[in-house]
C-alpha cells in the first residue's frame, strides 16, 4: 500500500475541495467518485428487496427500516429476516446474523490504516465499514484516494441502501400475503447473490461444498437456524488446512480486489 | 429488541478489529478463518431457503425460481434483476397451478 499522500490528521471526509486531496489529479479524482457512486446505487437498488422481504417475513415497517439504518449489512440483515421468516428462533437468527458480520472487523482492521480517524468519525467510519467500502478503499493506488473512496462509497450505499429499503417496505406492505407474490424466492435468491461473488477462490468453493453438507444432513433433526450456524465448522476445517496453497503473500489476502468493480453487496 | 440486539452486536463487531487489535497483525489462519465464514453461512441459507420447509424437504415454485436466479446470476445479469425475476417466476407458477 503506498502511503503517498500527505498524512494530515482528522480531515473531512466528503468529496469537497479539501487540502488533503489536493496531490489528487482531477481524472483520478473523477474515476474513484464514479467507482465509489456506481457501486454506491448498484448496492443500494438491492434494498428494495431487504424492505420486501423485511415485512414478508412479518417484521414491521419501522423494525426493517431500523434494521436498514443501524445494522447496516446486507448480508447479516437478510440472515436475520430470512431466518425469522422461515420459523427459526430468535437466538438462531441473532447468531447467524452477528457471524455473518464477523468479517466487518476484519476490513475495519484494513480501514483503519486508511483512513486514520478519531473521536466521532471512527464511529461512523465504522457504521459505512462494509464489503463495498472496503473493498473500494483497498483498491486504490494511493491513501488519499482510498479514503475518498472510502467515504463516498460508505456514504452512498448508506443513503440509497436505507432509502430502496423504505420503499421495498411499503411495496411490501402494500403487496399484502407475501407467499402468494412469490417473496419467499426473494430471500434465496438474494443469499445466492450474496455467496455467487465469494466462491472465487478455492477455498471457498470447498467450504461451500462442505457447509452444503452440513446443512443438508442436520436440517432434519435441529431446529430451523441452527444447522447454518453449524456451517462455521465448514469455514474453521477449510481455513485451517487450507493454507498458503495458492496465495501470494500480499499485504491484503482477504479482500478480493476484483470484487468491488461489479458492485457486490454487502 | 431482537433488532437493537442485533444492531449492538454488529456494530460492536464492526468496531472490534482496530479496537481490540490496535496496529497488530494477524495470522493468516485467523484472516482465513473469518473470511470463510461468510460463504459457509451464506450456502447454507440458499440450501436451507430453497430446499427445506422447516424440518421436512419441500420443492416448490420457489426452487424454480431461485434456480432461474442462479442461472441468470451466473451469466452476470444485475443482481436486483435476478431477485426480482425469481419473485416472478415463483408468483406466476404459483398463479397458474
Amino acid at each position: 500500500m503506498s502511503t503517498t499522500a500527505p498524512d494530515a490528521e482528522g480531515e473531512g471526509p466528503r468529496e469537497g475541495a479539501h487540502p488533503a486531496y489536493t496531490g489528487m489529479e482531477p481524472s483520478t479524482r473523477k474515476a474513484v467518485l464514479r467507482q465509489s457512486l456506481s457501486v454506491g446505487i448498484a448496492t443500494g437498488a438491492y434494498g428494495i428487496s431487504f424492505g420486501a422481504l423485511g415485512v414478508a417475513s412479518g417484521l414491521s415497517i419501522l423494525q426493517t427500516v431500523a434494521l436498514s439504518a443501524l445494522l447496516f449489512s446486507g448480508g447479516s440483515q437478510f440472515a436475520l429476516v430470512g431466518i425469522l421468516g422461515a420459523g427459526g428462533t430468535g437466538s438462531a437468527a441473532v447468531a447467524t446474523s452477528t457471524l455473518l458480520g464477523v468479517r466487518n472487523g476484519l476490513y475495519g482492521l484494513q480501514t483503519s490504516r486508511i483512513l486514520h480517524v478519531r473521536g466521532l468519525r471512527r464511529l461512523l467510519a465504522a457504521q459505512v465499514t462494509i464489503d463495498e467500502s472496503t473493498a473500494v478503499a483497498v483498491g486504490q493506488e494511493h491513501r488519499a484516494e482510498g479514503r475518498l473512496g472510502f467515504w463516498v462509497t460508505g456514504i452512498a450505499v448508506y443513503v440509497f441502501w436505507n432509502l430502496m429499503t423504505l420503499i421495498g417496505a411499503l411495496a411490501g406492505n402494500a403487496l399484502g400475503d407475501p407467499q402468494r407474490w412469490g417473496l419467499d424466492a426473494a430471500a434465496a435468491a438474494a443469499f445466492t447473490a450474496l455467496l455467487w461473488p465469494r466462491l472465487r477462490s478455492r477455498d471457498a468453493a470447498a467450504t461451500m461444498v462442505l457447509a452444503v453438507a452440513i446443512a443438508l444432513l442436520t436440517s432434519p433433526l435441529l431446529p430451523v437456524g441452527v444447522p447454518v450456524i453449524l456451517t462455521v465448522l465448514a469455514a474453521v476445517v477449510i481455513g485451517l488446512s487450507g493454507g498458503g496453497r495458492h496465495e501470494p503473500p500480499t499485504e491484503d489476502p482477504e479482500l478480493d480486489d476484483d470484487e468491488f468493480r461489479e458492485g457486490v453487496p454487502s | 429488541m431482537l433488532i437493537v440486539a442485533c444492531a449492538v452486536l454488529t456494530a460492536v463487531i464492526k468496531g472490534f478489529g482496530p479496537v481490540l487489535l490496535g496496529g497488530r497483525e494477524l495470522p493468516a489462519w485467523f484472516s482465513r478463518v473469518i473470511i470463510l465464514i461468510a460463504p459457509a453461512l451464506l450456502s447454507a441459507l440458499v440450501v436451507t431457503s430453497v430446499l427445506a420447509l422447516g424440518k421436512t424437504w419441500a420443492v416448490g415454485a420457489h426452487t424454480v425460481g431461485v434456480a432461474v436466479a442462479g442461472v441468470m446470476l451466473w451469466r452476470r445479469l444485475p443482481l436486483v434483476l435476478c431477485v426480482a425475476v425469481a419473485v416472478g417466476v415463483t408468483a406466476l407458477l404459483r398463479a397458474s397451478f
